[in-house]
């Protein structure tokens, strides 16, 4: 191609010169019509998420029952919530989300081996939520809970992320 | 636009020759040079439209009526059953086709030169072809689509800065619900399909321009033998399609797409796996830490491929499979190395490397560290292959493809069939 201009006499012109830029002008208002799309694209997906968002927001406080239906080291599952409640050894509650923090498949409690098993990619968690296998790499989310005359109540807004145990995560009648 | 009666009789042709060159070169209509792939694909394509626009009427994009509109196409007396299967096998197939067809173009080195854009059209075409499968997935709104979306969002929430802020958008929210539905049938019947269908017209036009298929040097000094494109090209062309119709339609009328039980958010299937095309995927997973499974290493292999047609100088034997036969002794056994380390490597991390559970450098170990392996190990194949059996760039080029290509392959039949319950290694 190059080539065959240089023979015609034309090379160097500015007239290539001069569609070259034409060129690249084309190329970048392409990219700036895409981009544009694209986020038009985003803000409408996200005009779309905020109207949910809202109509979650309206559900916190969820009752989980009641502390002397548990026995030290059980852990139950609340269907309505979503979560696991656990009774630890010392009496004190943790409400732990049921989702694996490595691709959100719903972990099952092994009784058994008391862990739970993730079904998706095989992660362990103890009772506690931490990760005793590999691929998670963070402990089960929690959500905040307080207990009140004996009643547990669970916060179920947001789960709540988390890096190790601590004791501000549970709940103490 | 028709003015006689003569030129509407020529409009079927003269849209022939909208895509065609009045002549085509007699060596590329050779069947063993392309087998068809490309043509197979392009009929799937439009099965898939019609059969997709066909569904539209019969398939409701609601959480609670989803799962029931398939079920209700399955009434006896009936089409709508006979559609879906149509729609779904031929979108499984249409991986398979696209995957043999980019093998097919890589293997004659039919990506280079003049073709190398069209090369980089191909790569976007792929991806569409696999996304419209995974988003199509979602639509029965059962138990494998909820997890497989629940899995795949969640995935790109490990992406670096963007990733969580890209799955609350696609989710519609934190969780998978109705706008997640809503949001993938938008991209699944609208998007997908758009984009699917200029990028191929595209493609087209790239093929043409690039002066038809690959050819082989012209060493004679002969020119290359010119026929007809109606009717040498055209009849092997209806051939092809009427060929890869009636086995999809065929198979249709047999075997029912799978259906499994209704979504149920509270409980993963065990084990839950993803779709098959995902399995290689899936099996990564398990192994690497999960930012590098799902962005630093398909990145790395996206990259690769793009940089391919840009990267060699000196290309193997145009048209010829393989480049020759030394090309091909290279790639077998290229392939065969890449089956035996990836089936070895996943045999010892199960056994002895994953419950060793996480720890603040499980990025270094289980991520970074074999990711430069596997490159190494890559690196090192091609050296070998230039060094020790003289082979050129080119031919070492197909090597280390081929031994990518088989370990990923290895992947994605252990996670296919060697993997059980909790995704324990079965046999
Ligand atoms: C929906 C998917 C696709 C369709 C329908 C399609 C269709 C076609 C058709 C009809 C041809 C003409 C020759 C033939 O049959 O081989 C062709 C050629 C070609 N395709 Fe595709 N294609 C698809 C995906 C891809 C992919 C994934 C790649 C590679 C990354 C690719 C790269 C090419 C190239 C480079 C050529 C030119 C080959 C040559 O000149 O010999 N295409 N394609
Ligand atoms: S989602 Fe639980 S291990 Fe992957």
């Amino acid at each position: 191609m190059k080539l065959s201009k240089k023979t015609t006499g034309r090379s160097k012109s500015t007239g290539t010169g001069r569609r070259n830029l034409m060129v690249r002008f084309w190329h970048v208002l392409v990219a700036l019509a895409s981009f544009e799309l694209l986020w038009v694209a985003g803000s409408l997906l996200k005009s779309r998420r905020v109207n949910r968002d809202k109509a979650q927001g309206s559900s916190h406080l969820i009752a989980a029952g009641n502390v002397n239906q548990f026995k030290p080291g059980e852990v139950k599952g609340i269907p309505q919530g979503g979560f696991y409640l656990v009774c630890q050894e010392d009496g004190s509650f943790l409400a732990l989300s049921k989702t694996c923090t490595h691709l959100g498949c719903t972990v099952p409690w092994n009784k058994e081996k008391q862990q739970f098993t993730c079904p998706c990619h095989g992660s362990t968690f103890d009772s506690t939520g931490l990760v005793m296998a590999a691929p998670a790499t963070r402990p089960l989310d929690y959500y905040p809970l307080k207990i009140e005359n004996g009643e547990i109540w669970v916060d179920i807004a947001v789960p709540v992320k988390r890096d190790a145990f601590a004791s501000f995560q549970i709940g103490r009648s | 636009m028709a003015k006689s009666t003569e030129n509407r009789s020529l409009t079927f042709s003269s849209f022939v020759f909208h895509l065609h060159p009045p002549k085509v070169h007699a060596e590329t209509l050779r069947f063993t040079l392309s087998f068809g792939l490309g043509g197979m694909a392009a009929t799937l394509v439009v099965l898939l439209l019609v059969t997709g626009l066909l569904q539209l009427l019969s398939y409701s994009p609601q959480i609670d009526q989803a799962y029931l509109s398939i079920q209700q196409m399955y009434q006896p007396g009936g089409l709508g059953g006979f559609i879906r299967n149509c729609h779904y096998w031929a979108g499984n197939l249409l991986v398979v086709i696209t995957f043999f067809h980019f093998l097919r173009v890589f293997l004659t080195t039919a990506f280079t030169g003049p073709r190398r854009y069209n090369w980089i059209v191909g790569l976007a075409l792929f991806l569409l072809v696999v996304f419209a499968n995974f988003t199509g997935y979602l639509m029965p709104w059962d138990q494998l689509a909820y997890w497989a979306v629940t899995i795949f969002t969640s995935m790109l929430s490990y992406i670096p800065v963007i990733g969580s802020e890209l799955m609350t958008l696609l989710r519609g929210g934190q969780e998978v619900g109705s706008e997640t539905l809503a949001t993938f049938y938008a991209i699944h019947t609208g998007i997908i399909p758009v984009l699917m269908v200029v990028l191929l017209l595209y493609h087209f036009w790239m093929v043409r321009k690039a002066g038809g298929l690959i050819k082989q040097e012209n060493t004679r000094g002969v020119a290359p033998a010119r026929i007809a494109t109606h009717p040498h090209l055209v009849a092997r062309e209806v051939a092809v399609v009427c060929l890869i119709l009636s086995i999809i339609l065929l198979f249709s009328a047999v075997i029912d797409a799978p259906l499994g039980a209704e979504a149920n958010p509270g409980q993963s299937p065990n084990p839950a796996k993803a779709a098959w095309y995902f399995m290689g995927l899936q099996e990564l997973l398990l192994h690497l830490y999960p930012s590098f499974a799902i962005c630093v290493v398909p990145l790395l292999v996206l990259f690769f491929f793009i940089r391919l047609p840009f990267g060699v100088k000196e290309t193997p034997a145009k048209g010829v499979w393989f480049g020759g036969r030394k090309g091909a002794l290279n790639a077998a056994i290229s392939g065969i190395a890449g089956t035996g380390l990836t089936f070895f490597t996943v045999l010892i991390d199960d056994t002895f490397l994953i419950r060793k559970g996480s720890s603040q450098l499980s990025w270094l170990w289980r991520g970074l560290v074999p990711t430069i392996g596997c490159c190494l190990i890559l690196v090192l194949l091609y050296f070998i292959l230039v060094r020790i059996r003289k082979c050129s760039a080119g031919e070492a080029q197909i090597g280390v493809v081929s031994c990518f290509l088989c370990g990923a392959a290895s992947l994605t039949v252990i996670g296919i069939w060697l993997r059980g319950a909790e995704m324990a290694l079965v046999w």
